[in-house]
């Protein structure tokens, strides 16, 4: 049965597990504050994140850190409810 | 709630486009429900804006590690247990 | 930056600084437009950075240590952890469930979760990166013997390991066995070995020091 890039259980992976401890950045804070806190205005709950995670091209995913698939999932429904203006984010940023 | 402590339940193998909680290394498995918890709003819905209404029973359903993983590499006795919809579970008895 | 308190070790980045990804840029950027729109205010956020940052294993020690020495507690952890950590006065967090399973002599847990990151926050503090990791989230599952070798965790062929996948709205958090040679201890001794990763079982807790 095909299985979305998200559902990681028994998918091949040699790879060690890197146990190395990572203080969070502040900009990965500030991500993680950015969930609770549009959870906290009703605008985003849980599955509606977890859910816009799981929507990004399967290549992206696994090539994105933790906290930048945060951000895409904040972004994506952020601008499917109209918070944000399409592209709105990319020129913010590019500005 | 359909299920009880002891049941022996399968789990649903029917592919799912769109947001949900059963892992796919578990569809199709069966397993026996370990403990019958409340009942939850279903993150199916709730993930496209919907309220999640009506809320769904939830169980921990355990599987024998060897009924999982084809190859499983540990010992016999070893188990693994997930957090299920009811919807997603059948009468395995 | 956005001015936002906390305690961090690390000194404050300058607003544009080189060594950062491009994602830290992002983040600030929609932190600016999500309370210029008036989506989330800015005390929202400083409320929640607080909140994540006072997040520490220490909470979920205290709640083991408190089981070890207490049986009756234990009893009520493992039948209400959220309502046993409401006792102490611990934050258990917004899930509406957690669950307390507990080490014995024959059994063994060890928590993920595959789908995502769901771990007991508010209890445990930050997920660990491996935690989060592919590898972990692949073969905690399938290769869990394989994962404890990984952390040096030596089970024995004659216990059962247990793996529990977190897919839903519960939060596991495992109550380590309580190491032989720690009669003489205090609660707060106690905690002091109860290690982040024994309750999430990867690990045992830690031995007490040697006396002398």
């Amino acid at each position: 049965m095909e299985r979305s890039v998200h559902d990681r259980g028994g998918w091949p992976d040699d790879a060690p597990i890197d146990r190395s401890e990572h203080e969070l950045a502040d900009w990965e804070l500030l991500t993680d504050a950015l969930v609770g806190a549009l959870g906290g205005r009703g605008l985003m709950n849980v599955d509606e994140m977890r859910r816009g995670i799981e929507s990004m091209p399967p290549d992206e995913y696994e090539r994105a850190s933790y906290y930048e698939r945060w951000l895409y999932s904040i972004e994506t429904n952020m601008t499917e409810k109209g918070v944000l203006a399409r592209g709105e984010l990319d020129a913010r940023v590019g500005g | 709630m359909t299920y009880h402590p002891g049941q022996r339940v399968r789990v649903a193998a029917r592919p799912h486009d769109g947001h949900h909680r059963t892992p796919g290394y578990v569809k199709g498995k069966t397993g026996t429900v370990e403990r019958a918890y409340a009942s939850f709003k279903n993150p199916e819905t709730r993930a496209y804006g919907a309220d999640g209404l009506p809320e769904q029973p939830l169980y921990l359903v355990g599987f024998a590690q060897r009924d999982v993983w084809p190859d499983y590499a540990g010992q016999s006795r070893d188990r693994i247990y997930l957090d299920l919809f009811e919807h997603w579970l059948e009468d395995a008895e | 930056m956005s001015e936002h308190e906390h305690d961090h070790d690390h000194p404050h980045e300058p607003i544009t600084n080189g060594n950062e990804p491009p994602a830290a840029a992002r983040a600030r950027a929609l932190e600016q437009l999500l309370i210029e729109k008036g989506a989330i205010s800015r005390e929202d956020v400083r409320e929640r950075i607080d909140w994540l940052v006072s997040r520490s294993p220490t909470d979920g020690a205290r709640l083991v240590a408190r089981a070890w020495v207490d049986p009756d507690f234990k009893q009520r952890l493992l039948a209400d952890a959220r309502s046993a950590a409401l006792e102490l006065d611990l934050d258990p967090g917004p899930s509406p469930v957690v669950v307390a399973v507990e080490n014995t002599d024959d059994v063994h847990h060890m928590v993920v979760c595959t789908l995502c990151s769901c771990y007991p926050r508010a209890l445990l503090g930050p997920p660990p990166a491996w935690y989060k990791s592919f590898p972990y989230r692949s073969r905690a599952v399938s290769d869990p013997r394989g994962v404890l070798d990984e952390f040096g965790v030596e089970l024995g062929d004659d216990v059962e390991l247990r793996v529990l996948d977190s897919t839903a709205d519960i939060r596991y958090l495992v109550m380590p066995r309580r190491p032989a040679g720690t009669e003489a201890m205090n609660e707060d001794e106690l905690a002091a070995l109860i290690t982040r990763d024994a309750m999430i079982g990867v690990a045992q807790p830690a031995a007490p020091a040697p006396i002398g």
